[in-house]
């Protein structure tokens, strides 16, 4: 009895170490955020002998913060909107109905999950469509790259939604898009959650598209401000550490809210398909 | 003859009228996919053919005149007078090594959250994903203070322990400098490939280790002869997952060091970014068609040998 106890023992002091390991980093810029500059040079783990809130005032005045803000909830919300219905529908009207035609759409269109972005062409795309250097343009451009994996997580649930259902409703009378935005769509919920919260984070937390195309910086999301605040107070991790702290409150919020959806949608692909 | 083939072509216009009727009235009408396809093909598709064709030419941002120049910018990357070579090395390493660290490790770790810890399995679970979530500057920002060589936490805490010939110019010194960026980026990402096999390892049914059990197999062997092979679809997708994303790596990297010390540690993508900024846009996108085809060509053998394992099982 003794040794199995032990080793119940040791094998949870593992994970506990694992876990502090996981959280060590969030933990230092929590700290850090707090103290003034002098302590907070080092980026030490020590805890904070004062408590400096100021410094998300500062970061919001100098950081321009709210402006950054703004954007990048803009960018992720509106794109993950328009990029979840785009591949809710497809994936309904491939998953339906299944002819040969459809079927090779549908693989290619998940061939863009493997497919790399070539971002020197994708400029003169962007160029041509007079979407560089705005922000409907990003966020058109998010909404497309979350529109391959969009498609494969909810063409696999469509098909749990029985078909009885699209001829009752066709039978009383409704049309293709009532069909779709008012019988199924509810029933698509926990999908469409989990197709957002991924989105959302993705979004959020890209910054290549706007180091490629956006130039204005007032046009700049929460991540590429983050970087660029770091050049200017680079001697200043107090200021840089709440600037972080700022970035990725709503991504814990949104992570904690939504950890079940998110694990449901990792799994579902990779271990069914 | 000729009776059978009109005869066919009757049934084909008959075949074709109720197909149009059928059209007509179904309510899965094609315009659906409309939308997702168009945005598809403009921001995915389109940018990556034209990208192969711009391989072929000396595309740049001095000239306005763009010539065919067949496989010269594959020879200036295949050239060992440049530096192209390196990096595509340095990539390939970076692939290699987070593929072999992150699937031991995550597998380690799912084993360890499945048999080892019950009850707070679920909360280890929670805290391990997290790093997966954060914003990959962020994490770049943060470890670039942690590995900092005089007042990073990383050496301070080795120093502290008597262990101060382990502390490294983390980020500093150009021959470790890629493989501290691969530490970091497994830190990132093991999370995810824990919670695949995880879900993996669930779908296992019990009756196979009690069976195990009964023929007194050890933990070791039921590992290999039950978990493993019953395992293997799941860790070929999660190999598929790290392979594509190792040979697309970019942001960690440019978090971290932008390639640096030196080009020490520039991958194809970071050297893809800076070709696009000096303006040699020919070479650049041949440098993506490489990656590309080397993408497929690995992707092909990953499944190829993966799937290969199991039906010998």
């Amino acid at each position: 009895m003794k040794p199995k106890y032990l080793k119940a023992l040791g094998f949870n002091t593992i994970a506990v170490f694992l876990s502090l390991l996981a959280f060590i980093p969030i933990y230092i810029v929590v700290v850090n955020a707090l103290k003034d500059k002098t302590s907070a040079s080092a980026m030490g783990i020590d805890f904070p002998t004062t408590f400096h809130f100021d410094n998300f005032l500062t970061v919001f005045e100098k950081g321009k913060l709210g402006q950054s803000f703004f954007n990048s909830m803009l960018y992720s919300v509106t794109s993950t909107v328009i990029g979840t219905i785009l591949a809710a529908m497809a994936a309904f009207g491939l998953a339906r109905s299944r002819t040969r035609f459809n079927r090779i759409i549908y693989f290619f269109l998940i061939m863009g999950i493997a497919l790399p972005t070539n971002y020197v062409t994708l400029t003169q795309v962007m160029q041509v469509t007079h979407l560089i250097n705005s922000q409907l343009g990003i966020i058109i451009l998010y909404a497309a790259g979350q529109i391959p994996f969009g498609v494969f997580l909810m063409y696999g649930f469509v098909q749990t939604v029985p078909r009885e259902l699209d001829e009752a409703a066709i039978i009383d009378g409704c049309n293709p898009l009532q069909l779709f935005f008012v019988v199924i769509l509810p029933l698509l919920i926990p999908a469409l959650v989990t197709l957002s919260v991924l989105s959302f984070l993705g979004a959020w937390s890209d910054f290549i598209a706007p180091l490629y195309f956006l130039d204005n910086s007032t046009y700049w999301p929460m991540t590429l401000a983050i970087y660029n605040f770091f050049g200017q107070f680079q001697s200043d991790w107090s200021l840089v550490s709440a600037d972080i702290l700022l970035t990725i409150m709503p991504v814990l919020l949104v992570y904690l809210a939504a950890q079940r959806f998110i694990l449901s949608g990792l799994t579902t692909g990779a271990v069914k398909g | 003859m000729q009776r059978s083939k009109a005869l066919v072509k009757e049934t084909k216009t008959e075949a074709s009228i109720k197909n149009k009727v059928r059209f007509k009235r179904t309510p899965y009408p094609f315009y659906f996919v409309v939308g997702a396809l168009t945005l598809y093909l403009i921001f995915a598709v389109i940018p990556s053919l034209i990208g192969l064709l711009y391989s072929f030419t000396d595309w740049n941002s001095y000239t306005t005149e763009i010539n065919f120049v067949g496989f010269a910018n594959f020879a200036t990357i295949f050239s060992s007078d440049e530096n192209y070579l390196s990096y595509i090395k340095n990539t390939l390493v970076f692939t290699v090594v987070t593929i072999i660290l992150k699937t031991v490790l995550g597998l380690l770790f799912a084993l360890l959250l499945t048999d080892g810890v019950k009850k707070l399995s679920h909360f280890h679970r929670l805290i391990i994903y997290l790093p997966v979530v954060l914003p990959t500057l962020v994490v770049g920002l943060v470890f670039k203070s942690i590995l900092n060589p005089q007042t990073g936490v990383l050496n301070e805490f080795l120093r502290g322990v008597g262990l101060s010939g382990l502390a490294q110019k983390w980020l500093v010194d150009a021959n470790i400098a890629l493989f501290s960026i691969i530490g970091v980026d497994t830190w990132k990402g093991v999370g995810y490939i824990m919670v695949i096999l995880l879900a993996g390892l669930q779908a296992i049914p019990r009756d196979y280790y009690e069976a195990a059990e009964i023929d007194g197999a050890s933990f070791w062997q039921r590992l290999w002869h039950v978990t493993l092979p019953l395992l293997m679809p799941v860790l070929t997708v999660t190999t598929v997952l790290n392979l594509l994303y190792g040979l697309k790596v970019f942001d960690i990297v440019y978090a971290l060091t932008n390639g640096g010390p030196g080009y020490a540690t520039d991958v194809v993508y970071t050297s893809v970014f800076k070709e696009y900024g000096q303006g040699r846009y020919g070479v650049a996108s041949a440098l993506s068609t490489v990656l590309f085809i080397i993408m497929i060509v690995f992707g092909y053998f990953v499944i190829r040998l993966m799937t290969r394992k199991t039906e010998v099982e």
